[in-house]
């Protein structure tokens, strides 16, 4: 079986005090070869949690992660990870980051010269190549990033919030990059984020997780990513259904934070 | 007394300069920070005025060598010199049964450093006779008046007054040779004006301290070069140093990767980081001697528990991200340690690296004061011994000289190796 499936996924974290979180109860999903899926959810319902179980780093209480048929046991190059921030490597200039997988693998740079430059010029960092990473702006760092997980070609990119430290507009731009190149590229992407119009705008599928413990809450098949391919992702948000759909998931997002709140403060 | 002057001059050039740049700076320069509202309290708004920096060396070099007399402030600028050359005073002798006579006392003041000459004088007539007195600047002298005076002490004579001024014992006073007492015994003690300048005994003037320097540094001192002796210090440090680094970083990089060798070698390096260097060089000499080894191992030791845990310190403040994201590229273990961990550790090794040279150093010198045969240490505590004040402070100042100037090429290397220090 092709694609990626996360099985019957529990995770419990024993604190030192000898209670313990339970971060993810019993998530179950499938994605396609080649589905853009982005996850929502309040603070704490253990989408971070989801995304490292994916990864390989953290290995789940109960349940198996199966990738194109075999077990998922640790990190591989088969998942490719962006994170918020940080994760550049300082010490290279954004070439060497961008070609830091297929390096590792120990191939030449016949082998990987063209995929990285073709990369490079697609992500708008061509004249950027030789510059130090802290010489960028946190816009282009994060396309360095995204460079340097399709350089290394895996077939599931996971975002942990790969946009969440940028300004609006530059936001605005790089969701549109990441259409581009999920179309272009056909992966199957994993995304989590804060924002519902991002999900909204990038998701295919939409999954809205509760907390405590983390599940699925719902989940939406939604057509504004199709849309969003190369058009303007402004007029998307007047596409019918759009207003709607993001109202309901505010809404409902609203109540899951409104009774964390409460819920807190008479245990206090 | 000469301390507070001292302080007072300080705070004026201070003050004075400080007001003088600014009204300069007000009517020439334009910059964007004069237009800043808001600058006070914002640290990174406040670097360090060259200006000032210049000032306060001429300062320090100006009190030096004012109050030192220096060939290299001019004259005017001197602090009162004390009094060198011929002076004179009469002394009124007074026997036992009332009769009294004057005699003077012919002085000679001879300058700091020069000996002090005897010499001669007409005696003169009537019971008190005239003196002759040697002696050098700045120091009292105890005249036995009546050595050749034909009613003395012994007789019940006693000095009445001296340059018409009433003296008895007890009394102290000023006349304008100098200060004046007697006593218990009834002698006089002469004090001539001493001035506000520093024997060069006890402070040289800086040119004294250059000039012994050319001649160190060509002739040497204790059987070495200048150069000799501040090159075994930085050989000492150097490869001490290089020791600690060679096994420090690796201790660290171990403690910061492995639960075992952490709990392994916790215990002994948080035992010894607080354990000061110099306290271990007495150990040091008893087990190692006074040699080279004994002072390399220390500096070793000196520099061991630094480089170790600012390697650990480099391990763990590892971004996880940064390791996360090389492993899901498909990074090996080996590759995470020789890409992600040791680059990454590197501004942390290097400030590690800056305190450690800096600690060496100090611990060199102690060392050289303790027991040597050549060195920067070595060269000033024997200079000490024999009251070589020059070669003292050229020791001192070249020591700090050294020190600053190894900082200064730490922080270049690093700017060089680390660029994105503290910009990441």
């Amino acid at each position: 079986m092709t694609g990626l499936s996360i099985e019957n996924i529990s995770m419990r974290f024993d604190l030192p005090n000898g209670s313990s979180v339970q971060a993810l109860k019993d998530v179950s999903l499938h994605l396609n070869e080649g589905e853009l899926m982005s996850v929502l959810g309040p603070s704490g319902c253990g989408k971070t949690t989801l995304l490292n179980i994916v990864a390989g780093f953290l290995a789940p209480t109960d349940g198996t992660v199966v990738m194109n048929g075999h077990n998922v046991t640790g990190p591989d190059a088969e998942r490719g990870m962006v994170f918020q921030q940080g994760a550049l490597f300082e010490w290279m200039d954004v070439r060497s980051n961008v070609s830091f997988g297929p390096r590792m693998k120990g191939q030449k740079e016949a082998d990987w010269g063209a995929q990285v430059d073709r990369l490079l010029d697609v992500t708008g960092l061509n004249d950027f190549k030789d510059k130090a990473i802290y010489e960028l702006s946190g816009g282009m760092q994060q396309r360095v990033a995204l460079a340097r997980c399709l350089a290394n070609d895996p077939d599931v990119i996971l975002m942990d919030e790969p946009l969440g430290a940028l300004d609006a507009l530059t936001r605005e731009k790089m969701q549109g990059l990441v259409l581009r190149l999920w179309k272009e590229t056909g992966k199957t992407i994993i995304l989590i984020t804060h924002s519902v119009e991002e999900a909204l705008l990038l998701g295919e599928r939409l999954l809205v997780m509760a907390p405590r413990p983390g599940r699925i809450h719902k989940e939406y098949k939604l057509p504004f990513a199709d849309m969003g391919v190369g058009a303007d992702l402004r007029e998307v948000k007047n596409a019918d259904g759009y207003a709607e759909t993001r109202e309901e998931i505010l809404g409902m997002i609203w109540n899951m934070e409104e009774e964390i709140m409460g819920r807190s403060e008479t245990e206090q | 007394m000469i301390g507070i002057m001292i302080l007072l001059v300080y705070i004026a050039i201070f003050v004075l300069s400080f007001l003088a740049v600014r009204f300069l700076a007000r009517k020439t320069t334009r910059d964007f920070t004069s237009l800043k509202t808001v600058t006070f309290g914002d640290e990174s708004a406040v670097n360090s005025n060259r200006f000032a920096s210049i000032v306060s060396v001429l300062t320090i070099f100006l009190i030096w060598g004012s109050f030192t007399g220096s060939a290299w402030v001019p004259g005017f600028l001197h602090a009162p010199a004390p009094f060198v050359g011929d002076t004179s005073f009469t002394y009124t002798l007074e026997t036992a049964d009332g009769q009294r006579d004057d005699a003077t006392v012919y002085v000679r003041v001879a300058d700091f450093g020069q000996e002090s000459e005897n010499f001669e004088v007409d005696q003169g007539e009537g019971i008190a006779k005239n003196d002759a007195v040697a002696m050098n600047a700045s120091r009292s002298s105890t005249i036995l008046f009546d050595r050749n005076d034909e009613v003395t002490r012994k007789d019940g004579a006693r000095v009445a007054a001296i340059d018409g001024v009433d003296i008895g014992p007890g009394t102290e006073i000023r006349t304008d040779a100098g200060r004046f007492a007697l006593t218990d015994k009834g002698a006089i003690t002469f004090s001539p004006p001493s001035g506000l300048q520093m024997e060069p005994i006890w402070l040289p003037p800086p040119e004294d301290v250059v000039a012994r320097m050319a001649e160190i540094a060509t002739d040497g001192y204790r059987d070495s070069t200048l150069w000799q002796h501040l090159g075994y210090s930085l050989f000492r440090v150097i490869a001490g140093f290089l020791l600690g680094a060679l096994l420090g970083i690796p201790l660290g990089y171990a403690m910061g990767l492995s639960d075992w060798f952490r709990g392994w070698f916790e215990p002994i390096v948080e035992f010894m980081r607080p354990v000061p260097p110099l306290a271990l060089i007495p150990l040091v000499i008893i087990w190692f001697g006074i040699g080279e080894t004994g002072k390399i191992i220390l500096l070793f030791l000196a520099s061991l528990w630094i480089m170790a845990i600012a390697a650990r310190a480099g391990v763990s403040g590892v971004n996880i991200s940064k390791v996360h994201a090389a492993y899901s590229l498909g990074a090996s273990k080996f590759q995470i340690m020789r890409h992600v961990i040791m680059p990454n550790s590197l501004p942390e090794i290097f400030t590690g690296a800056r305190v450690a040279m800096g600690v060496c150093w100090g611990t060199v010198v102690a060392a050289e004061l303790v027991a040597a045969s050549e060195g920067a240490g070595m060269m000033i505590m024997v200079a000490s011994k024999f009251q070589l004040t020059d070669i003292v402070l050229m020791g001192i100042i070249l020591i700090g000289v050294i020190g600053f100037g190894i900082d200064i090429l730490m922080r270049k290397v690093e700017n060089v190796l680390v660029p994105w220090k503290g910009r990441s």
